[in-house]
């Protein structure tokens, strides 16, 4: 399966999702693949760099909140326009990115030490978003209603959804560039052996910035379009952990270091979420038991995701030598 | 201004609370000293054991300090379970695996715990939560004072199974070199084992000095984790000692934090200092390896 073939699968989905949702979807299914399209675009940002630079980070809730909190802010408090708003907030959350990846790489943390810091980085910004009047404090903020495609708000929510569609097909695209790209071959470099990388001559620290800017920038990208949607943000939405947790879930259960990988995981965790919680009753939580099962299953069984495990399987069937484990 | 015995009294409770830290953080270290990896359950594993606790008062009526005495033994069961057969199989051995499956594990109690429990927040009501006891012009919270007691009994415990017992012996091997211990015939996935059930069987105590004044709810060991994780960081991963003096001191400053800003952001002064020793200083004050 070339990589080529991964993508044109990919896009073939994402095809196939929008004819459906513009024939004709009952809105409950129109709003779980909104929310699915959502989590790919955040998962793809974790991708960039919990995958292909081997660094799990446990707080991408603070890129993703930045950038959700910013369009509000500057279209509540500011009245500036939508867009306008949504560049402001990548922006500022690559900036973000960038200042915790200089504190942290310049400290040389990874593997538990980086985990724990990027978590203890979101912790922060989710108890100053909760007590700052600016950000609306702990009853959280709105974002008016204005319905039109200059807003960024649509009465139809399949030409939402048709949007976000556009932004994960970027995605693919962004990380189909990367795998080709110097700057990617430096990355999973660096992921398989970061002293060996270095002792080459890479500038490891300027590849984990980068890497960690543009990670932190798509995520933050995911959090102004989640504002768009659902028009209001709070503290533990914005900056709680569950979104550092589906990004980091979807990334893995789908396949790391893989194109398609986030877009098959947040699918499929999601889509067997909201089948779970049809045939339990609703029972709060049992979504995200069956989550940490299956990313607990992931490990144990198919290191590489869903997307590794097939890939080894068609190997196997066509009696080529599967693919070298990935030490992640 | 605040009044010095204000003061005095937030540093003796900061003290007092930094004890029941230092009893979770211990758990945390000592699993990290042995196997080398980051636990994400034991917040979770900390909430079991408060729900064991509340429920054996509920159930049995037992009090919440006897209770402690029946889910010791329970917890450490299902620690050494824990290790045995989930973590321990299914990560492979390395540490990004772990750290994964230990973060899938947590997401799974926790809500579980949600489901069967919802998120109402349970309480235990008794007589003495409200006692106090006068050391001189201090009035000190007598649940408080207990916790304090307990927790350095436990570690002191601690010490004496992790340097005058076989076992300990034998975790401390293991913790120095995994392959020579298993080279003159220590069961190294036993070993592993037990250190998670001591770490989990810290959490039994600590639940048991928690609940007379605090809440559960399936969140609550989540809150408690992170601080937990910054004095481990503080003291050095993997040091006892550093747990102990870094849960004292993380009370302190945290009762100090709230004295001065409130309750909300005195858990910012914990962050920050958190942050502070990972870039400044990551093996922490007592840690040897970096």
């Amino acid at each position: 399966m070339t990589k080529n073939f991964e993508l044109i699968l990919a896009l073939a989905f994402l095809a196939l999702l929008a004819v459906l949702a513009l024939v004709g979807l009952p809105g409950n299914i129109l709003n779980l693949f909104i929310f699915m399209m959502i989590v790919a675009l955040t998962a793809q940002g974790w991708n960039m760099l919990g995958g292909y630079g081997g660094l799990s980070s446990f707080g991408h809730a603070a890129f993703f909140g930045t950038g959700a909190y910013t369009t509000t802010i500057l279209q509540t408090t500011f009245g500036i326009n939508a867009w306008i708003g949504l560049v402001c907030g990548v922006a500022l959350g690559a900036l973000v990115g960038a200042l915790i990846g200089f504190l942290s790489f310049r400290a040389g943390l990874k593997g538990s030490y980086f985990a724990l810091i990027t978590l203890a980085f979101a912790e922060v910004l989710r108890i100053l978003a909760n007590s700052w009047d600016f950000t609306g404090g702990a009853s959280g903020m709105m974002v008016s209603l204005k319905n039109s495609f200059w807003d960024l708000q649509f009465a139809d929510r399949r030409y939402f959804f048709l949007i976000l569609v556009v932004f994960v097909v970027l995605g693919l695209f962004l990380t189909r560039w990367l795998e080709r790209s110097a700057f990617g071959a430096y990355l999973i470099a660096l992921r398989e052996n970061d002293q060996a990388a270095q002792a080459l001559g890479v500038d490891i620290f300027r590849i984990k910035m980068q890497a960690i800017t543009l990670s932190a920038a798509i995520t933050s990208l995911a959090g102004c379009l989640y504002v768009q949607n659902f028009l209001f943000i709070d503290a533990n939405v914005a900056y709680g952990s569950w979104i550092s947790i589906e990004a980091l879930f979807a990334a893995i259960v789908g396949g790391a270091g893989t194109i398609a990988g986030p877009l098959i995981g947040s699918v499929l965790l999601l889509g067997l979420g909201e089948i779970t919680k049809s045939f339990s009753g609703g029972i709060p939580g049992i979504d995200l038991v069956v989550f940490g099962i299956i990313l607990v299953l992931c490990v144990a069984f198919a290191p590489n995701g869903v997307r590794g495990y097939v890939a080894d399987l068609y190997r196997r069937r066509m009696n080529r030598p599967p693919s070298s484990p990935k030490i992640v | 201004m605040y009044s010095p015995i204000i003061i005095f009294e937030a540093l003796a409770n900061g003290l007092m609370l930094g004890a029941v830290y230092a009893l979770i953080a211990l758990g945390l270290t000592l699993i990290y000293g042995v196997l080398h990896i980051v636990n994400f359950a034991h917040g979770a594993l900390l909430t079991v054991a408060m729900y064991a606790i509340w429920l054996a008062f509920e159930k049995f009526g037992l009090d919440p300090y006897l209770a402690i005495l029946i889910v010791t033994p329970l917890m450490f069961a299902l620690g050494y379970a824990l290790q045995r057969f989930i973590i321990g199989p299914s990560s492979h051995g390395s540490d990004n695996g772990i750290l994964l499956v230990t973060l899938g594990l947590s997401i799974v109690i926790q809500n579980l715990l949600l489901a069967g429990f919802s998120s109402d927040t349970l309480t235990i009501a008794t007589d003495y939560a409200f006692g106090v006891v006068p050391i001189g012009p201090l009035l000190l919270s007598l649940p408080r004072v207990i916790g304090l007691g307990v927790s350095l009994l436990t570690a002191l415990l601690l010490w004496f199974v992790l340097n005058r017992t076989d076992i300990g012996k034998a975790i401390r091997a293991v913790a120095k070199e995994r392959l020579g211990a298993s080279l003159v015939g220590i069961n190294v996935a036993h070993v592993y084992a037990m250190t998670f059930a001591l770490g989990t069987a810290c959490l039994a105590i600590a639940a048991g000095l928690l609940m007379p004044t605090f809440y559960v709810s399936p969140t609550t060991g989540a809150a408690f984790v992170l601080v937990a994780f910054t004095i481990v960081v503080l003291g050095g991963m993997g040091s006892i000692l550093g747990a102990l003096i870094g849960g004292l001191l993380i009370g302190v400053v945290e009762a100090v934090f709230s004295l001065f800003l409130g309750d909300s952001l005195g858990q910012i002064g914990i962050f920050l200092i958190f942050i502070l020793v990972l870039l400044v200083k990551p093996t922490g004050l007592f840690g040897a390896r970096g």
